[in-house]
């Protein structure tokens, strides 16, 4: 039995983890309660007070149309704050996926064209990385914004992309915008249904060929059941979508010209910027990261696959590809979790997104800093640790499959 | 019987040069090019070759394109000097009032010499910027040295870099003299003084053998003390300088100091974070692992908005630190946080067996981190590190946001001063900001895969 001494307990390494635990413990509990002694005091002294309160109250300034004012049918003086804070989030989350999705298309492209066996691609997408990498993304975004965006041609003039469809002036890109009639949601139906339909059939026809051998044709079927279902019930229930094209006049009264609200759709420039720099600058590091997962693929793994008898086709789609993507899916998903974070700096440009109406806009009218930072803090917060766990179950999984 | 030969070759055959396609300008010519683009055996093989061929010639087009373009837009079509001082008007075209034909499309460098001063310094007095040239010429001669291989002292010119480099920018940059009292100083240092001497006696066994584990604390913090106040000592001694407020900091002074003072502190503070989420304690692991999750979670730019809007709300009523501070702390504990990942990722590649062989060497915790660990980690993830100091180099940018003059928010202000308002106003100065940036985080990135071929090779054998 060992005698309980003072001795005993300080040489003792599991006591003296405890000891420094409760030490540290009691210094951050000490820190935090003076920060927020400090806090409570200063507050008291300019009249403020603590509380959501504010949430509710209706917010008096425009925001230029966008997603998030449509969604949420903003109008100044009748929407509320809480009200600017989603219109904040769908922003951000509109110009964060568009982004996303540009990115990896031009990412993977890049890529694999670092790749190439041709120099001229090769160097082409070495140049491109270098170049975007290398310069920082305020910058870039200033670059398409203040010298590129606002050379386009005025308010009162256009210039065409695709005649009578699509075209930009200076306020912004002008597409055409659907008009849904009631009776799109049996076109909708029928596009999810097909989808069901080819996923139960690959199944099958997967079970058949381990079984039997047989193959199946299941890419030209999935694709005539998904086009095929879907138009013929748009065209049963009597084509219920149509076009609203952007109308623009030249002649009549100088300030009725250029193009008419209430025709087609707008984006934004300052939209067009954040999207363009947050894609461009995205995807420079998305190739970098395809370049390293694909080299990642030992060169015996396509040598095993020929000796077998596969095409290249096949090699690069069975053999090389999801072993790639399991080197590649981690640092891509924090390249998405990168292009989220980084597109708060739209604020720079007042696109209307969560930093620049919420914590911009907002704060100043109502200069409620603790709450309002703590709010949009958490958006970031919580979508970067929903991000995470994803990623943890992910490599979790990938991990099973390699044994 | 074998037939008896008829001929027997004496000398060797000649050698053959390389086939043209392996050798020599057409050999690599032929594999780089021309392989991928020449194979029409089948009908599958001549759609790709056709592909690659007018792919090729596309971006052929479109490189030289963009290079003549930007060639002619800085160089060829630029206006390079305005000497009758016109101004906007030297960079106006003759539809907008000015001499150059229509349709002209060039750089205005005029306006970027006459803004040069303001990017780089912003508004500190001219007649002071020596000081500046001053602590940059010290400070690029020190880090080359501690940077080159194979001169002389590297090691101590780095600590010198780390300690009194850091001092003689501060007092050059805002000309010292700050107001402390020496008694003070004076004071703590007799504290300082007595912790060390109180520290020695316990080692020395004279205050009893459970003192004595508790010894070096005291003298580490002693030290601390010491050199706290010996600093500010310094600091505060009067240099006959004028002093120059950071609100009077500008452009690329300002990029520069937040870069470094992020760099330098991010490092130290990343280890320690990096121990602490891997140390087998749980109030310390949970609680770095949350530090290092938060700030890792939300964009730079709310840290330096909260920094702005609520830095001032957390300190009792009267201290007040002016915008640089705030943003500098703002900028630390961030890249603190993911210094920490990069450290962490180099701590989890060193093998087991080197913690249990120092702990049977009985090596303590810090000598085992300080003497085994760290140094292979590190080494280990110098690319790591390099990177993220190129991504802090760029993100310092985002200071411009809440109102501090970096490099280039000092651009944004001249492009917004009309005296020259031309519209390629705006190109001219992002393209020299760019080249600034660009020549700064190509050389890190060129640094960092330098690094990490010597450290392969290195590890090789």
């Amino acid at each position: 039995m060992q005698q309980l001494s003072l001795k005993s307990i300080i040489y003792d390494a599991r006591m003296r983890g405890y000891f420094y635990q409760v030490f540290i413990l009691s210094c951050l509990s000490f820190g935090f309660w003076w920060l927020i002694d400090n806090t409570v005091t200063n507050l008291a002294d300019r009249g403020k007070t603590v509380g959501f309160g504010f949430l509710s109250e209706n917010a008096g300034f425009q925001i230029s149309a966008t997603l998030g004012t449509w969604l949420f049918d903003y109008n100044v003086g009748q929407s509320s704050y809480l009200d600017v804070y989603f219109i904040g989030i769908a922003n951000t989350f509109l110009v964060a996926i568009l982004g996303i999705a540009g990115a990896t298309i031009i990412g993977f492209t890049v890529g694999i064209m670092r790749l190439s066996k041709n120099f001229i691609v090769r160097s082409f997408a070495t140049v491109y990385i270098e170049l975007l990498r290398n310069i920082p993304l305020l910058l870039q975004l200033f670059f398409w914004y203040f010298a590129v965006l606002r050379a386009l041609p005025s308010k009162r003039d256009k210039i065409e992309i695709i005649p009578d469809v699509a075209a930009m002036n200076i306020t912004g890109l002008y597409l055409p915008a659907p008009i849904i009639e009631p009776g799109f949601i049996y076109s909708v139906t029928a596009f999810v249904v097909a989808i069901i339909i080819t996923l139960v059939m690959k199944s099958w026809a997967q079970k058949r060929q381990f079984e039997t051998g047989q193959r199946f044709p299941v890419l030209w079927t999935a694709l005539g059941l998904i086009f095929g279902l879907t138009m013929l019930t748009f065209w049963i229930t009597g084509n219920p979508m149509s076009w609203s094209y952007p109308e623009f006049k030249m002649t009549g009264a100088i300030l009725r010209r250029g193009f008419q609200s209430g025709s087609g759709m707008v984006l934004v420039p300052e939209m067009l910027a954040v999207w363009l720099a947050l894609t461009l600058y995205t995807a420079a590091f998305i190739a970098e990261i395809v370049r390293a997962g694909i080299l990642a693929v030992a060169k015996g793994q396509t040598e095993a696959a020929y000796s077998i008898g596969m095409r290249p086709g096949m090699t690069l789609r069975l053999i090389i590809i999801p072993q790639a993507l399991r080197v590649i899916i981690p640092p891509l998903t924090s390249q998405y979790l990168n292009l989220t974070k980084n597109s708060s700096l739209a604020v720079a440009i007042a696109y209307p997104e969560l930093v620049s109406i919420f914590a911009g806009t907002a704060l100043n009218q109502v200069g409620k800093e603790i709450e309002m930072i703590f709010m949009m803090m958490m958006v970031y917060l919580t979508f970067s640790l929903a991000t995470a766990a994803f990623m943890n179950w992910f490599n979790a999984r990938v991990k099973l499959v390699e044994r | 019987m074998t037939t008896p030969r008829k001929y027997v070759r004496t000398e060797d055959a000649p050698l053959l040069p390389p086939p043209a396609t392996e050798a020599g300008i057409t050999g690599w010519l032929w594999q780089n090019i021309f392989a991928s683009m020449s194979d029409f055996q089948s009908l599958g093989a001549a759609i790709r070759s056709l592909f690659m061929i007018l792919f090729s010639l596309l971006l052929v087009y479109l490189f030289i394109d963009q290079t003549y373009g930007l060639i002619d837009f800085a160089i060829l079509s630029a206006v390079w000097s305005d000497p009758e001082g016109l101004k906007r008007e030297a960079c106006w075209t003759v539809q907008q009032g000015g001499s150059l034909p229509d349709g002209w499309h060039g750089a205005c460098w005029p306006f970027v010499w006459a803004k040069q001063k303001f990017a780089w310094f912003g508004p500190y007095p001219s007649e002071e910027l020596w000081r500046i040239y001053l602590s940059l010429i010290v400070g690029s001669i020190g880090l080359v040295w501690a940077l080159r291989e194979r001169l002389p002292y590297r090691r101590q010119v780095g600590v010198l870099m780390l300690t009194l480099y850091p001092l003689l920018a501060f007092i050059l940059l805002t000309g010292g003299n700050s107001d402390a009292s020496f008694t003070g100083i004076g004071v703590w240092i007799i504290v300082g003084l007595a912790l060390i001497s109180v520290g020695r006696m316990g080692a020395a066994g004279h205050l009893g053998t459970i003192f004595a584990e508790f010894a070096g604390i005291f003298g580490i913090v002693g030290w601390g003390i010491i050199a706290l106040n010996v600093v500010r000592g310094i600091v505060a001694l009067d240099f006959n300088l004028t002093p120059v407020g950071t609100g009077d900091w500008g452009g690329l002074l300002i990029t520069l100091v937040v870069a470094l003072t992020g760099i330098v502190a991010s490092l130290p503070l990343g280890i320690i974070l990096a121990l602490g989420r891997r140390s087998e304690m749980p109030v310390v692991s949970v609680l770095c692992t949350i530090f290092i999750e938060f700030w890792r979670g939300v964009p730079l730019i709310t840290v330096l908005f909260m920094a702005s809007v609520m830095l001032p709300l957390f300190l009792p009523a009267g201290v007040n630190f002016d915008n640089l501070l705030r943003a500098l702390i703002g900028v630390m504990l961030f890249s603190a946080a993911y210094m920490a990942e990069v450290v962490r990722g180099g701590l989890q590649a060193i093998d087991k067996g080197q913690y249990e062989g120092a702990q049977a060497m009985g090596l303590s915790y810090w000598q085992t981190m300080r003497l085994i660990v760290l140094p292979q980690a590190l080494t280990h993830v110098i690319p790591g590190i390099v990177n993220t100091f190129i991504g802090l180099f760029k993100d310092t940018t985002l200071v411009s946001i809440v109102g501090i003059f970096d490099l280039l928010g000092a651009g944004q202000s001249a492009v917004a001063d009309a005296a020259w308002s031309t519209p390629v106003q705006a190109i001219t100065i992002y393209l020299y900001i760019g080249i600034i940036f660009f020549i700064f985080c190509f050389g890190m990135s060129r640094y960092s895969i330098f690094m990490e071929n010597k450290l392969s090779k290195s590890r090789r054998h």
